[in-house]
């Protein structure tokens, strides 16, 4: 097997809260997995097992205590738990991808704009950053009258899709989701789902939180179980 | 951004006292071509006195910064001589006030308030400086016809977008802003913002940005400084900072605001 695209090792976090007199939360602990090219796997436990905080200290979310966390980036390895802030950011440019459960509004920034952002920051022609994010919404269907409007005023269902094609529309060789179909009826769960098995037949490697049994099932190819991170944090 | 790229302006060991009190106190940092810093914290935490001595119009009672001049010469800044620094200060380098009266000349039209910037890099043809004018009041969104018109006469968002047009007209390659929307109302700030954020992008301007409103910060800035007293506390990626902060005071600013 050739080399992971991620690979977590004795990652340990606990939140320390100031303001409740350095009350201290531990969200895991000795967490370690690797992810392949190609594959798809689900972080698997109860609510409150650490699931999301582990998504979001791959991406550089949230900082870790303990451990790395080795991104591949092209020809380098990048350890997210110890990169500067820089290095971090030009990570998240060329490598990797997120996939949050809530779309972050911009005030007066249409769907469409958003959802192309990414193409047009790797420098792909605006036209044709465009006319890729037209084909991505009309695909999840996201009503054409939407496009031109930001999504602010947009239902849960609208925003998650005008961010899961904002997240999925760049190649990015390893791709974070966080319930990537929480607000989604069953159409469109089913079009999420021929996106994901895209990705991974392009080579991506994805590490996400899939509450849904249908789409775990469909798309995963195993589930790490966090609840053992947990236990031992 | 490239990993062999170099920095735009450094800042080392930056300490300010006003006689017996600290303005600044021992702060380094670097900032790169393209990117945008926040400098967060609350009233008083040093960060406007910090963005007087980057920009040199304090001098400091010890430390130094440095800036890449378009030789690609990094220079300690106090080597230059005054008539540098303001020559630099005109061309190379803008400054975004929370009071555009401060920012722009009152009594001049508009279009006189963007045509002085070009006329300080040697512009000298009325009719180009004319109409570089009315371009640039149009990326801010200000109507053409205001052009003779002198910014007494506009709202306060329309002179903030003013002040920004006669700062970028000259192409800088840093601008510093101090609380750029400050005093604003909540649309206006929302209309201000997204064109700052657009032309940030589009020109690929170096930002140093000073607020205290960390939803501007959020939406603005790739990196932020978080001060208090005078020091740097904290610093790192924009949403690591804000969704993980790791310091008392930082946790603090956080969760005093409604939602950022």
């Amino acid at each position: 097997m050739s080399e992971p695209i991620l690979e977590v090792s004795g990652v340990a976090k606990t939140f320390v809260l100031h303001l409740r007199d350095g009350a201290r939360l531990p969200v895991v602990s000795g967490a370690g997995f690797e992810l392949f090219a190609g594959e798809c796997v689900a972080l698997g436990g109860p609510s409150g097992a650490g699931k999301s905080s582990l998504l979001k200290m791959v991406y550089g979310n949230y900082r870790v205590d303990q451990g790395a966390i080795l991104v591949r980036d092209g020809d380098e390895t990048v350890d997210v738990a110890h990169a500067g802030p820089r290095r971090l950011i030009r990570l998240r440019e060329t490598a990797m991808g997120y996939v949050s459960q809530f779309l972050r509004v911009i005030p007066r920034v249409s769907a469409l704009d958003v959802v192309a952002e990414p193409l047009i920051h790797d420098g792909v022609d605006r036209d044709e950053a465009l006319a890729k994010a037209r084909a991505l919404l009309a695909r999840l269907n996201l009503p054409e009258r939407l496009w031109s409007l930001p999504p602010a005023t947009f239902s849960g269902g609208e925003q998650q899709r005008v961010n899961i094609a904002r997240g999925l529309i760049a190649h990015r060789p390893l791709l974070l989701m966080d319930e990537p179909t929480a607000s989604l009826d069953a159409a469109n769960r089913a079009v999420v789902i021929g996106l994901i098995e895209e990705k991974k037949r392009a080579g991506v490697a994805i590490l996400g939180i899939f509450h849904d049994a249908e789409v775990r099932e469909a798309v995963c190819d195993r589930i790490i179980d966090v609840t053992e991170f947990a236990k031992a944090a | 951004m490239t990993a062999t790229e170099q920095p735009l302006l450094v800042a080392e060991g930056l300490s300010k006292n006003y006689g017996a009190r600290i303005g600044c106190r021992d702060v380094s940092l670097e900032v790169y071509p393209g990117e945008v810093l926040a400098v967060v914290g609350e009233s008083g935490s040093g960060k406007s006195t910090l963005l007087s001595l980057l920009s040199t119009e304090l001098a400091p009672t010890s430390g130094r910064v440095s800036y890449r001049l378009r030789d690609g010469a990094l220079t300690d800044l106090a080597s230059l001589g005054a008539a540098e620094r303001r020559l630099l200060m005109r061309t190379d380098w803008g400054f975004v006030r929370q009071n555009p009266a401060e920012g722009l000349r009152m009594a001049v039209s508009a279009g006189g308030n963007v045509g002085e910037r070009l006329m300080a890099v040697g512009w000298r043809h009325y009719g180009n400086i004319r109409e570089e004018a009315l371009d640039w009041l149009g990326r801010v969104e200000i109507a053409g016809d205001r052009i003779d018109d002198d910014p007494r006469a506009f709202s306060g968002g329309m002179r903030q977008r003013l002040q920004i047009a006669r700062n970028l007209v000259t192409r800088p390659r840093l601008v510093f802003m101090d609380e750029p929307t400050g005093g604003l109302d909540v649309s206006v700030q929302a209309r201000l913002l997204d064109l700052i954020r657009g032309l940030v992008t589009d020109l690929g301007l170096a930002v140093i940005i000073v607020t205290h409103d960390l939803a501007v910060a959020r939406l603005l800035s790739h990196r932020m400084v978080v001060m208090r007293q005078g020091r740097v506390i904290e610093t790192g990626i924009t949403d690591q900072v804000l969704d993980d902060p790791r310091e008392p005071y930082t946790q603090l600013l956080v969760s005093s605001v409604l939602a950022v």
